[in-house]
């Protein structure tokens, strides 16, 4: 937004603190992340810019705590504890993520129907159950899960960490797909139906491809919820269970060593990229059925 | 009526009725249409005209009544809790594929291209091989001069453009009965005669439709029959040049003449 030219002393004064002041912000949210991606090439074990660092001497950068990331222990600089166990946790936050992801959008999309019927009885109140994950504090869901279920054994199992990741991300999906459905002509599902498609057809050819946005961004919220959440992992998931985020904090709990720079470097390219692509596609979509965005 | 007129007839509707909550919109109307009719229906918003439309399909689900597609009455019962419903879905979904039905608003799906609209339900309702539909899609679009535009979406045409694509998308099934929902009642003025022209052709053709529609010249001079509906009833029926010419009905007077200027 520009100063226009009949603009006041006063108003150019408001103009540039306000300016200031959205630089300050924007500069608070990014400079955290941006700090870490430098250090985390750095050949000292300690989180710091050294002094040849910030003289740019060559040899003060290095890969090795990405090779210590990996799994690669042969480097002799490496005086922290080196496992595997960075591997095993993408791994496990993956596959517990991709699982967890699926059984949210599945069930949230089909949650998410039939609330928006006028017919179901008690709408109001189902939502506000579905959702309260969301609302009650996190510490609270955990130990309430964790004493629930210790009863049906489920504590220190994947099939345990899936089910509670799923009810963290599943209001999400249920909140994008009904904010979509509301948005949804029905009378575009009439048109399948009085050519003679049956409503399991009509479900897949017409409603949900029209849907397809919410469920997405459904998705991606459930999974980006499963992908960095630690409290949960920390109270349900046993000695098998390691994910990123838990051997993040317990990286920086027990020996603080840069390879924890290393996988948050990774995660923030890894989200840019994602989130990248997905907003290509979406505006790829929208230009082609010249959908405005509500 | 003897049986075997009875089964030459394209739709027979007895007696429909059909409330939604405290309003009865519906109160028993009849309809027969023989192969090859054009019927209009006319009536003021809110006489239950497009209800009825929808009801023969089944896209609502009517109270009471009987209505019947080439002979065959759709069978219907009651729900748990007391509704009409039909008591075979798999029969009404397999009339529905004989009964074209044109919206007001087109109701095009955005997220396919109109040759994809029309090719959709051939592949998939009909089970046609692909190349095979494409073939028909085409030529149905080509009939309604939308042959140029099948790579497009529907948000990147017009509105009368839309409404054709939406009928070649109905015709291309080759339905016994085409069902019209004021088709031009979303357009512009000025975009109105295209559809209304390929609806004329239609009827030359001497397919079987059924129109609800406010064009008194489409009426007028296409149809064969117009009914005219007030608050859910039959108000007056009759062929074109009676109704238009000698309006026995005073209210359906009433309804011209606010019409027409």
């Amino acid at each position: 937004m520009a100063l226009p030219a009949y603009a006041s002393p006063a108003q150019r004064l408001w103009h540039y603190i306000y300016l200031t002041i959205c630089s300050l912000v924007l500069f608070f949210l990014v400079m955290p992340l941006i700090a870490v991606i430098p250090i985390s090439f750095s050949v000292s074990p300690f989180l710091q810019f050294t002094p040849e660092m910030l003289r740019l001497d060559p040899e003060a950068f290095s890969l090795r705590w990405y090779r210590m990331m990996i799994g690669d222990c042969s480097d002799p600089g490496i005086t922290t504890v080196c496992s595997d166990n960075w591997k095993i946790g993408a791994k496990n936050s993956l596959f517990i993520g991709v699982i967890a992801t699926a059984l949210a959008t599945t069930l949230g999309i089909f949650a998410a129907l039939g609330l928006s019927r006028p017919i179901m009885p008690f709408r109001k109140l189902i939502m506000a159950i579905m959702i309260s994950p969301l609302i009650v504090p996190l510490i609270i869901t955990a130990s309430g899960m964790f004493f629930f279920f210790a009863k049906l054994n489920l504590v220190s199992t994947y099939t345990g960490l899936i089910l509670a990741h799923t009810i963290l991300g599943f209001p999400f999906v249920v909140i994008t797909v009904t904010a979509t459905l509301v948005g949804f002509d029905a009378s575009l599902t009439k048109a399948a139906a009085s050519l003679g498609g049956g409503p399991v057809r009509n479900f897949f050819k017409v409603q949900m491809p029209l849907i397809l946005p919410g469920v997405i961004s459904g998705a991606l919220f459930a999974f980006i919820t499963s992908f960095d959440e630690v409290v949960i992992v920390l109270f349900i998931g046993g000695p098998d269970q390691i994910t990123l985020p838990r051997q993040m904090w317990s990286g920086i709990r027990q020996e603080i060593s840069p390879t924890i720079l290393s996988v948050a470097t990774i995660l923030v390219i890894l989200s840019i990229c994602l989130l990248t692509a997905v907003e290509l596609l979406r505006r790829r979509s929208e230009r082609l059925r010249g959908i405005r965005p509500t | 009526m003897t049986q075997t007129s009875q089964a030459t007839l394209a739709l027979k509707v007895e007696d429909l009725h059909k409330r939604f909550g405290a309003v009865e919109v519906l109160k028993g109307v009849h309809l027969d249409a023989a192969t090859g009719d054009v019927i209009s229906m006319l009536g003021a918003s809110g006489s239950g005209k497009s209800t009825f439309l929808r009801c023969i399909n089944l896209l609502e689900t009517p109270d009471s009544g009987n209505i019947t597609v080439h002979g065959e009455t759709i069978g219907m019962t009651t729900d748990k809790s007391g509704r009409p419903t039909p008591s075979d879905m798999t029969q009404v979904i397999r009339l529905r594929a004989r009964l074209g039905m044109v919206f007001q608003s087109f109701n095009l799906w955005s997220h396919m291209t109109v040759l994809e609209n029309v090719t959709e339900a051939l592949i998939h309702v009909l089970k046609m091989p692909k190349p095979d539909a494409l073939d028909r899609a085409q030529a149905t679009l080509d009939k309604v001069g939308m042959y140029d535009r099948q790579d497009y979406y529907p948000a990147h045409i017009s509105g009368g453009q839309q409404q054709r694509a939406a009928i070649a998308r109905a015709l291309a099934m080759e339905p016994d009965l085409m069902l019209f929902d004021e088709p031009t009642s979303a357009l512009d003025p000025e975009l109105v005669g295209e559809v209304l022209k390929v609806m004329r052709a239609l009827a030359d053709e001497g397919r079987t439709m059924i129109v609800v529609t406010h064009e008194i010249g489409f009426a007028r001079d296409v149809s064969n029959k117009v009914i005219f509906l007030h608050e859910g009833a039959i108000e007056s029926e009759g062929i074109p040049a009676d109704m238009f010419g000698n309006p026995e009905s005073a209210r359906f007077r009433q309804f011209l003449s606010n019409t027409l200027h």
